[in-house]
């Protein structure tokens, strides 16, 4: 199937994720945090730019969460470290909505020959690109603008060992 | 000797005889007060009403003051009637009591609008000791209460019943809370505080009448709207008492008329407080008062000089988890220049005006840190072009000792006793003081509305050589308050939840370091019957589990002493090949460690090894590490296993400030390290000894000795003294060895081995009880807390 434009990928039942707790979801290859805070459901990669620590399990104060590892402290708002003013690795974040009690999260999927899953970057506003791909092996979509992101010391990071079929891209 | 009578009992009498006694004037002072109670800190009654503070604590002149200082103190009696010609007071008791001078600081009484049926029962005002004390009376969780007055006085009073569980309607009837501090801006941010705290709000609402037949029900609006009430408070302003000030034919418009010396139009009668009008404006807050009583002790003790000018208005609401700050003039008029910040999502909202560089009002709500500072610019009329650039942030931190190496001499440090750095300084070197007690004690500095505490600490810090924090630090930023008095607020106001804590004394959101803590706290405090938030925990101890660096987590399953069975070992070499841990290892604790382990594999791990939690991950009791003892060893004289199966089965699945560790040995040759653990038992010929605070980790430290008992019951039950004593008085996160070493030995041993027996039943029966709560962590393998505890959420749409 081959479709273009936003789709929203429905993820869970909101009530999965109880108030100032994070769960990981996985989608795309991708492990994404979704959690429930003060300000709603924000999702985030759930991965700690300092040593890849599980946010989804740090604990979760307002908006902000602590790497359960090392203590590094992010605003899930901008996705900033708050604590470590000197890294320059911002979360990545992912958009959310809730409908009918769902939750679901933006992707945002490319036409073209091959099927691919975009991750829409919601701080940025720059969508970072998932190929989607029947086998293991994966091709590169050439988007110039996901280029940006990782000169932003943003990119999405490799996971092979997770392989079900989407293997994430750096671009 | 000539006669001084003093009418009135409250802050600005007492404050001005305590100034007219430094003149070492012979008088021969009576003191009339019609309320019952030695002079308080009226300031404080919202303290009181919110529990924060008792009764005992909020007395500033006890009874020995006035014996000491050869006062007639005259409480319950109010003075009717004074005449001027013959010089007498005449009292509701009749007596007459004749005068050379005479002091009137007869105070205020609450200004009760015209509302119809406001004389019912269930109606009451907020001004006195005993106002104060029929509310906590009348509050109970779940009334409703109307509070009408948006000002100070009414926020304290909707704040403080709230905190006592009921539910609050604050009523205002103009469109702005405290618009008399505030700009509109500012009470909005004040009013969304406030609100967010639990009271609810009703701006530009005019009552018109209370309603119900034969007590307080509710209240009307004018606009034929109501609200029902239990009960009702009236705080809406006060009123000077002037009626004496009438009857001795003085000059009197809204207050009792004083001129710059605090002199009436009676050469004899001369009056202070809230009960006067200077130049215009009656003073309702502390700092004013206690000005003039310096200039008036001055006048009337025949050093007539300094003159009373005004007071800058200043005010700051102290209620828990709101601060508002507002001092001067703060309108917008052309030639102010208008600094402000805000930050709605943190409630933060700050507000400068400034003539000719030069501060001339402020508006704080939500951060008041600053207040001081201002409060200085304010009053030294300093040009701030220097300072134009950083004006609204905080100053560097503050390295008290050398930033106060800055001031002068003469700033005054403490506002409402008018204490000057020089007279703290020196009373610090001359008395040796060493604690802020003392401190107050001996120079009122910061026994009035205390925000100039942190300074004096400060002063003490750099000035007394050995100077002692009695209060221990604060927990941390989120929720100001040591953690002993956070214990005490969790029992006295019955908090049974980490949010509820952090709502009322906290900002409402904690951190990663006191949501722990308090998890902690409440567990200890209520034995256990306390509303567990696993959100409040570190992941350890929402999943029983010890998470390692690459995100999964490691699994140690409970071998009391270290004891295990060919059968056990055969499980758990099953389970570790099934789910293919990727290391199986002896810890230092004579644990077995599966390492690797994903989360959502923790509770089939648990079912199939069928043992209970090792709590190898939690701050709480970990292990006991025994020798072989009596049972095999040729030199053991104490059976160590026994011993320590059954100590580490007493304790186990109970938490601890910090991770506990045991050890129990057969003989003095230690080989299970007993004198570097947290608890060791020590076996001799013959006896037990029990040692504390013994470490081997990040530091090595010998454990003390509590005591030496003959049997092992006797050692098992010692240990159990210590453990719920650790438990109880240690704050988070601080390890035995540093808690035996911050309190002693001697004092460990009195209060625990050697307390009196009603303090080791006391600690023995809340052991007893926590452990009957305790459970093995594990079992919620079966019966999580919630359904994705444990599991990997798997998105419900497909991508294709």
């Amino acid at each position: 199937m081959t479709t273009s434009g936003h789709t929203w990928l429905k993820v869970t039942p909101a009530d999965s994720i109880p108030p100032r707790e994070g769960r990981c979801v996985e989608i795309a290859g991708h492990q994404v945090a979704i959690f429930n805070t003060t300000d709603g459901l924000i999702a985030v990669e759930n991965r700690c730019p300092h040593r890849g620590g599980p946010l989804a399990d740090g604990i979760l104060n307002g908006t902000a969460v602590v790497c359960p590892l090392h203590a590094w402290k992010f605003d899930l708002r901008s996705g900033a470290c708050i604590n470590h003013p000197e890294a320059s690795a911002a979360l990545v974040r992912y958009p959310t909505r809730v409908e009918d009690g769902i939750v679901s999260i933006e992707l945002l999927q490319a036409t073209g020959s091959e099927e691919a899953v975009t991750l829409t970057c919601e701080h940025r506003d720059r969508p970072i690109r998932w190929v989607h791909r029947k086998s293991s092996s994966s091709t590169c979509s050439g988007d110039p603008v996901a280029e940006t992101s990782s000169l932003n010391s943003n990119p999405p990071r490799a996971d092979t060992s997770q392989g079900n079929g989407y293997v994430p891209q750096e671009l | 000797m000539e006669r001084l009578v003093v009418v009135g009992n409250g802050m600005a009498g007492t404050a001005c005889v305590e100034q007219i006694l430094k003149h070492k004037a012979r008088f021969e002072i009576t003191i009339f007060g019609d309320e019952t109670q030695v002079n308080y800190n009226r300031i404080l009654l919202s303290s009181v009403l919110a529990g924060e503070k008792s009764e005992d604590e909020i007395v500033l002149n006890g009874l020995d003051w006035y014996r000491q200082n050869n006062i007639r103190l005259r409480l319950g009696v109010r003075i009717t009637d004074i005449d001027p010609v013959a010089k007498t007071v005449t009292g509701d008791d009749g007596m007459v009591t004749p005068f050379d001078k005479l002091l009137l600081a007869a105070g205020s009484s609450p200004l009760i609008p015209p509302i119809e049926g406001c004389k019912k029962p269930g109606v009451y005002v907020f001004r006195n000791l005993d106002d104060t004390r029929a509310l906590i009376d009348r509050s109970r969780v779940g009334a409703k209460a109307v509070v009408i007055g948006g000002g100070l006085l009414g926020l304290e009073a909707a704040r403080g019943l709230q905190v006592r569980g009921c539910e609050v309607t604050l009523v205002h009837l103009m469109d702005t809370l405290m618009e008399r501090q505030l700009d509109s801006r500012g009470g909005s941010y004040l009013k969304a505080k406030i609100e967010s705290l639990g009271v609810r709000v009703l701006l530009s609402h005019a009552t018109a009448a209370i309603t119900g037949e034969t007590h307080a029900q509710g209240v009307r609006f004018q606009d034929g709207s109501e609200v029902p009430a239990d009960f009702v408070v009236i705080a809406a302003g006060i009123r000077p008492n002037t009626e004496l000030g009438r009857k001795a034919g003085l000059t009197v418009k809204r207050g009792i008329v004083v001129n710059d010396f605090l002199e009436t139009s009676h050469p004899d009668i001369f009056a202070v407080g809230e009960c006067v009008e200077h130049n215009g404006i009656c003073y309702g807050l502390v700092a004013p008062l206690l000005e003039q009583g310096k200039v008036l002790a001055a006048t009337i003790t025949g050093n007539k000089g300094p003159r009373y000018e005004g007071t800058a208005p200043a005010a700051k609401l102290k209620i828990m988890g709101v601060e508002v700050f507002s001092a001067g003039d703060f309108a917008e008029t052309p030639g102010n220049d208008v600094i402000r910040y805000e930050d709605p999502a943190l409630g933060i909202y700050k507000k400068l005006t400034l003539r000719d560089n030069r501060l001339v009002g402020a508006i704080l709500v939500g951060e008041t840190a600053d207040s001081h500072r201002y409060m200085d610019w304010l009053q030294s009329k300093l040009d701030l072009a220097r300072h134009r650039r950083a004006l609204l942030f905080p100053e560097p931190a503050p390295d008290a000792g050398f930033d106060l190496a800055q001031v002068s001499d003469t700033k005054v440090i403490c506002g409402c006793h008018g204490v000057s750095k020089g007279e703290i300084v020196r009373a610090i070197r001359d008395r040796g003081l060493t604690t802020l007690s003392q401190l107050k004690e001996r120079t009122r500095a910061s026994t009035g509305c205390g925000t100039c505490t942190e300074l004096c600490q400060s002063l003490l810090r750099a000035v007394a050589p050995q100077f002692v924090d009695e209060e221990k630090h604060a927990l941390c930023k989120c929720v100001p308050l040591s953690e002993s008095q956070l214990r005490e607020i969790v029992r006295g106001q019955r908090l049974r939840s980490v949010q509820a804590v952090l709502d009322v004394y906290g900002n409402g959101i904690g951190c990663e370091i006191c949501k722990p803590a308090l998890s902690y706290m409440l567990d200890m405090v209520w034995c256990g019957e306390h509303q567990e938030d696993r959100s409040a925990r570190f992941i350890n101890d929402r999943v029983h589990a010890n998470i390692q660096k690459d995100g999964t987590f490691s699994v140690v399953p409970r071998i009391r002493g270290g004891v295990t069975s060919p059968e056990e070992l055969r499980r758990i070499a099953d389970v570790a090949e099934k789910y293919s841990v990727r290391m199986v290892k002896i810890t230092g604790s004579q644990r077995i460690d599966l390492l690797g382990v994903r989360k959502s594999d923790l509770p089939k791990i648990w079912a199939d090894l069928g043992m209970p939690s090792g709590q190898a991950y939690a701050k709480g009791v970990r292990m006991v590490k025994t020798c072989v003892g009596t049972d095999f060893c040729r030199f053991g004289v104490q059976d160590s296993i026994a011993a320590g199966v059954e100590l580490e089965r007493r304790f186990e699945n109970l938490f601890t400030p910090h991770k506990l560790k045991m050890g129990t040995v057969g003989c003095p040759r230690n080989c299970a390290e007993a004198t570097v653990k947290d608890i060791g038992l020590v076996g001799q010929e013959g006896s037990w000894q029990v040692v504390v605070g013994g470490a081997a980790g990040k530091k090595v430290r010998k454990a003390d000795l509590l005591v030496t008992v003959e049997s092992t019951e006797e050692a098992l039950q010692a240990a159990a003294l210590f453990f719920q004593y650790y438990r109880e008085n240690a704050n988070y996160l601080e390890r035995t060895y540093d808690f035996v070493e911050r309190l002693g030995i001697e004092r460990v041993r009195r209060e625990t081995v050697y307390a009196p027996i009603a303090v080791q039943q006391g600690l023995r029966a809340r052991l007893r009880k926590s452990k009957a709560l305790a459970r093995d962590a594990w079992l919620e393998g079966d019966m999580p807390v919630n359904p994705t505890q444990f599991v990997q959420i798997e998105p419900m749409g497909s991508l294709t």
